[in-house]
Order: C-alpha cells, then structure tokens, then sequence
C-alpha cells in the first residue's frame, strides 16, 4: 500500500490531498496533550489569550498521548495513542486556530467532524496499543508545558515515519463509519 | 510481577495475532496485526511496556483454607509490591485517588483484590493491569429472563459494535451471565484470564462462544476499527445460578495487551 510521507508544520494544501483509508507517515515536530492540558489551552483560548498557548496551533498536529515514564538511556517511554472523544469538547477550538492535524485512536463527535471540513483538518488514528513500536519513532522529546501533569504534560517530540492511518478527512468522510461498510458479512 | 506483566505478551495472544494475520481479508488489517506482533517483540526485547497505559492493578488472591499468613498485612504487602513494581520499573502511573476529585495517587495504588478462599496450602496471586480505554466500553444490564439466549447475543453483539475502535481491537471479550450484578461482572472479568483458544468446559456456551465470535467478526469492524474481520480474538462465557426473577449479563473489554502475569507460592 503507498504511504504518504507528511512532514510538519502542514499546509492546507497538504491535509486537503488525504483521503480517508490512505496511510501516512508522519516527520518533524508533533505536540501532545490530553484531557487536562486541552481544557487549560482552552480555557485560555476562551479568555482570549492566545499568545499564551505551549504553542501556536497554526499548520500543526497534536498527538494526545500520555506516555510512560522514560527509563534511563531512552529518549521516552511507550506512547501509544489514548481514546480520543475525550478530547472532543475542546478540539473544534483547536482546528478553528489552524490545527492541521489531531492523532488518536477511536470515533470523533459529529461536531469534531465538521471543524474539520470547516477549517481543513484531518484525524489521524496511531495503532492503540503499538506504544513500544511507536517510541521508536520518537527521536527527541521534551515537555513544552504544564510539567505538573506529569504524563499529562505537553510535550514537543520530533519524530521521524511514525505510521498512521487517515480516519477523517477534509471532505467529512469517517473511515470507521466505510470500513465497517466495506467488510461487514452481510 | 508487574512489570513482567506489561512487558511480555502472552504467547496465546501472539498466537492469536498470527492467526489473524493469515484470516484477517483486509491489508490495512493484516497489517495492523503485523506492527502489534512486533510491538510486543520489542517489548519484550528492551524490557519496555508494550502499551503506555499500564493499567489498573487488578489482583486475584486465590487463598488456600490451610495457609496462615504470618508478618503483616497481605494487602498492605499486595499495595507495596504494586508501588514497587510500577515504580521502579518505569510503567506509568494512572490512578487517581478519589474519582471526582482525580489527583493521582503517584504510585498506581491502591490494586483491586479480589480474594476466593479455596482449599489447600496454596496462595495464587494472578496480577491482570487492565488498561483503561478497553475497561470503559465495557457494559452491563440487567435483562428479563424472557429475553433468554437471543436477548443475550444481541446485547454482547451492541455492545462490540459500540464499542468500535474504541477499545483498541483487536479485543477479547469477557463474558458473565448470571448471579447478581456484581457477580456478573466479576465472572465477566474472570472469564478474560481463560487462556485463548481453550475451549469452554459447557459445550453448550461453547458453542455460544464460536457463535458470537463468528457474528461479531462479520460486522466488519476489524483491527483498530479501520475495517476488516478480525475484530475480536477470543469470547469467553462464564456463567453462574441466577435469580428466578433476573438475568444479569456483563461484558468486560479486553484490549489486546491482554496481560496477565500468575505466580503460586
Ligand atoms: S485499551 Fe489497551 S491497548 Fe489500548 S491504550 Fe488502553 S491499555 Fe493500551
């Protein structure tokens, strides 16, 4: 199958190309976050203090992922994706400012969705569970921001051919909705 | 113990996966089972977790009648060699010592026990991290005994197909029907630790068994939810005697890190 090799930060004509189902290979510099990081970056884009953000979501990708702590010598711990409709509430925020990009695992909401199609963004789903393998596309890391949430932080990796599938794309379509269409025993 | 548990996969799950590999009609499937086979090498190789989230650290205590435990608290020294494990061999720590008010404990404590007195002079202490993404599709209901068998099946069926991608598929189903409420979960999360592949000793949940695996993989959900037949690895049926009045039915999640780690002593 042909991957698509996406290197950071992403243009809308790059995210717009993305079909749903095609496999892509994610370079350059990712940022992370989960529940607890998303509901501060939001409370601040909702008091209207955008300069405050870990960093300017403009042409870029978040990855939500809490990893497991780094054992000596590594660059980090396992980090697979955690399940992503937690994030939903806050992500449309997030798109609207020029996200590219959100990697995770599991269904979006409707509304998710169509920011998406609103405002050019793509999701993106890491394999659950791959976390071993996907540290191994992790050439550095370092926490950006909120160093008291510990696995929740936000962190800047640089990361080189993580692999990824295309679930949602620019046009609305849901790869959790067709693949199920495609092989489902009727 | 813990950490043995996060870093090696059981064989029957990697067998399980390459079966997969061979069945699955989808490339992005196959592919999929590939990449976790190789994930749990590296795991394995490096001594590192398989999965970020190392789980809840549910402990089944099987206490043989005959065995006096001397020198403390067995709980206590269940907790310490969790703060332990979990601690010193860098696995992430995801429990929050009050559900609303959600500070993490630092440590992964407190386990969850579960303890069955048996006989004998034995102690079994089985160790299960369950991971949270799979834990939270999980479901249970209280249905009417006239729902019977087909009530029973259609609800395990709604229940995979909610959970979807979800819970990290390819996943392994546990099963309880029967009992009160709390039993039926409780054999329901037994039932994950039957090893895959082994048969039920009622060949008449047996066959229930290969009939919901068979109709929850024609769904077409596959690994990860991205399409495919190779959504679920594994049901398991427990069942126990239940009220005349009720038919409880529970269903736990397993992701595919399904780890578990028994020693006897
Ligand atoms: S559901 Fe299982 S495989 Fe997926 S992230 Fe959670 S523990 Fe890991």
């Amino acid at each position: 199958m042909t991957q698509i090799r996406l290197t950071t930060p992403l243009t809308d004509e790059d995210v717009e190309k993305l079909r749903i189902g095609q496999q892509v290979l994610v370079n350059g510099v990712i940022y992370t976050g989960r529940d607890a990081a998303h509901k501060r970056m939001v409370d601040l884009i909702k008091a209207g203090k955008v300069n405050e953000l870990p960093f300017d979501p403009k042409g870029q990708i978040i990855y939500y992922v809490g990893p497991s702590p780094t054992k000596p010598g590594r660059v980090v711990g396992s980090c697979g994706p955690t399940t992503s409709y937690r994030m939903d509430p806050y992500a449309p925020e997030l798109y609207k400012l020029g996200l590219k990009a959100s990697i995770g695992k599991g269904k979006r909401s409707p509304e998710v969705i169509e920011a998406m199609k609103k405002y050019k963004g793509v999701y993106l789903a890491a394999i659950g569970g791959a976390a071993a393998l996907i540290a191994k596309c992790i050439k550095s890391a370092k926490v950006i921001a909120y160093p008291d949430l510990g696995a929740e932080a936000v962190h800047e990796f640089v990361v080189e051919d993580f692999p990824m599938v295309v679930v949602n794309d620019t046009l609305g379509g849901d790869l959790y909705q067709e693949g199920i269409k495609i092989y489902a025993v009727k | 113990m813990c950490q043995e548990a996060n870093f090696l996969l059981g064989e029957d799950v990697m067998e399980a996966f390459k079966k997969g590999c061979e069945t699955e009609v989808s490339n992005t499937g196959k592919e999929i089972l590939q990449i976790l086979i190789k994930n749990a090498e590296i795991a394995r190789e490096e001594q590192v977790p398989m999965c970020q989230d190392c789980g809840y650290a549910v402990v089944f205590l099987e206490l043989g009648q005959d065995v006096h435990i001397e020198g403390g608290d067995l709980y206590e020294a269940i907790t310490e060699g969790v703060r332990k494990g979990y601690t010193d061999g860098y696995l992430r720590k995801s429990i929050v010592g009050h559900p609303l008010e959600r500070k993490n404990t630092g440590d992964n404590t407190p386990p969850v026990i579960h303890t069955k007195i048996v006989p004998g002079e034995n102690l079994k202490i089985t160790l299960a991290p369950k991971g949270g993404g799979s834990e939270n599709m999980s479901q249970i209901k209280m249905m009417k005994p006239a729902d019977g068998v087909e009530g029973v099946k259609n609800f395990v069926i709604e229940v995979a197909k909610n959970a979807g991608p979800n819970p990290c598929p390819p996943v392994i189903l546990g099963v309880g029907i029967g009992g009160t409420m709390e039993k039926a979960a409780l054999i329901a999360k037994e039932a994950l630790l039957r090893e895959i592949g082994s048969v039920n000793e009622d060949p008449e949940m047996a066959k229930l068994e290969a009939e919901l695996l068979e109709k929850i993989n024609n769904l077409g959900i596959g690994p990860q939810g991205l399409g495919g037949r190779t959504f679920c690895l594994a049901v398991h049926i427990k069942t126990y005697a239940a009220h005349i009045a009720s038919l409880p039915v529970a269903v736990n999640i397993n992701c595919h890190a399904a780890r578990h780690k028994e020693v006897v002593l």
